[in-house]
């Protein structure tokens, strides 16, 4: 038998990697993610004629999760089933766009990255009221669509150790108590913190810093309440994780009142000018 | 508490500041409680409008234009009456008029609410 080269092996491994999706309504095209739980690929609806994204893994308790989850920022789920070898995988929306990590190479604004977050977060306080976790959100599990539509992917299941810059210190087993909601709460703070730029105003950082506490009780009591603090933050208010100075707090108002306190320095000069105006 | 309301309590307020003002002028001092009352008449006049203006227009800028505009037109009929010495004080009351309609406006447009109450 002759030797074969690198990469007839590689690619023969590629192709025997591959799932057998005969039998289903799909035609794979090309793996597109790899992770903890199962791999992702690029397939063919045959039968609608549209793209989808196909994921294989051993089980199908993230599918059932997920098709719990109907929600805007939810990549939604078409389909379940198993695979001739037994594998399960289920169909769903194949969403074009960038991971979060690729996304903040374009250097979207501060705004910007504020509104990704706000979504993600929203996601997550939905996701909460049905009971689920999400314990593994990091940016690769973020996607930002073509239009600024944001996708939280790869829901955990119990069990999923989490991804360690990311990773509550309760899920890595440091405090003994279980991953639950604040988990997700400690990973949104850390999504934060690494979207903000270098020169994030302080708020910002602070808001990232209390939602990473180490303590799950020293966190926001869950994500509504750190999306609250963010939403004061871009109205000009204070923020809770945020004791400012005074000086900051007056500056903070004048930036808020500018029109107003622009105008009763009008009236302050008009009536100056008045009173010297006669005495000349 | 509405617009109208809101419009109402601010210009008596700014109206009361700026007729006290009058204090520092010796000649007009003697009438400091007759100017208090018309201001403040004035200040409420401008502000009631001025409330009903932002229920219509959802807009600072204009608010501020509006409130401007008849800040400075109340303040010319007031300036208009000649004082006992017989001189007018157009400047002096046209000028602050103006800049006290356009605060009231600012404020008619940021602060109270904009839903009618009903019984």
């Amino acid at each position: 038998m002759p030797d074969l080269s690198d990469s007839t092996v590689r690619h023969l491994r590629s192709v025997i990697d591959l799932p057998d999706l005969s039998g289903t309504r799909y035609e794979l095209e090309r793996e597109i993610g790899r992770g903890g739980l199962g791999v992702v690929y690029a397939a063919r609806d045959l039968q609608l004629q549209r793209p989808v994204a196909i994921k294989v893994l051993d089980s199908t308790e993230e599918a059932r999760i997920i098709a719990r989850l109907e929600h805007p920022a939810i990549v939604p789920i078409y389909e379940s089933g198993t695979l001739p070898d037994g594998r399960a995988f289920y169909a769903m929306k194949l969403v074009v766009g960038a991971r979060v990590d690729q996304y903040l190479e374009a250097h979207p604004s501060l705004s910007e990255r504020l509104r990704v977050i706000q979504r993600v977060g929203e996601a997550l306080a939905f996701a909460h009221t049905l009971g689920a976790v999400h314990r593994d959100l990091k940016p690769q599990n973020v996607m930002v669509g073509a239009f600024g539509e944001v996708y939280v992917m790869d829901w955990g299941v119990e069990g999923v150790a989490g991804t360690p810059r990311f990773r509550a210190p309760e899920q890595a087993g440091a405090t003994g108590r279980p991953a639950d909601h604040r988990s997700d709460v400690y990973a949104l703070g850390a999504l934060l913190r690494f979207m903000l730029p270098e020169a994030a105003p302080r708020p910002l950082r602070a808001i990232a810093g209390k939602a990473m506490a180490a303590e799950p009780d020293a966190r926001y009591r869950d994500v509504p309440a750190l999306l609250l603090d963010l939403q004061r933050f871009q109205d000009g208010l204070a923020v809770e994780a945020y004791p400012e100075p005074v000086w900051d707090r007056a500056r903070r108002f004048a930036v808020r009142n500018q029109v107003l306190l622009l105008l009763l320095a009008a009236f302050v000069a008009v009536k100056f000018f008045l009173f010297f105006l006669r005495r000349l | 508490m509405n617009k109208i309301v809101t419009g109402l309590v601010f210009g008596a307020i700014l109206g009361l500041v700026d007729g006290a003002t009058a204090w520092f002028t010796p000649e007009v001092r003697p009438a400091i409680v007759t100017i208090l009352m018309g201001s403040t008449f004035k200040g409420m006049v401008v502000g009631l409008l001025s409330g009903w203006f932002a229920r219509k227009v959802n807009s600072v800028t204009w608010g501020v234009a509006f409130g401007a505009v008849i800040g400075l037109f109340f303040a010319y009929l007031i300036a208009m009456q000649p004082q006992p010495s017989g001189n007018h004080y157009y400047l002096e009351i046209m000028l602050p008029g103006f800049v006290v309609g356009a605060i009231i406006g600012f404020l008619t447009q940021r602060a109270g609410s904009n839903v009618r109450q009903t019984a």
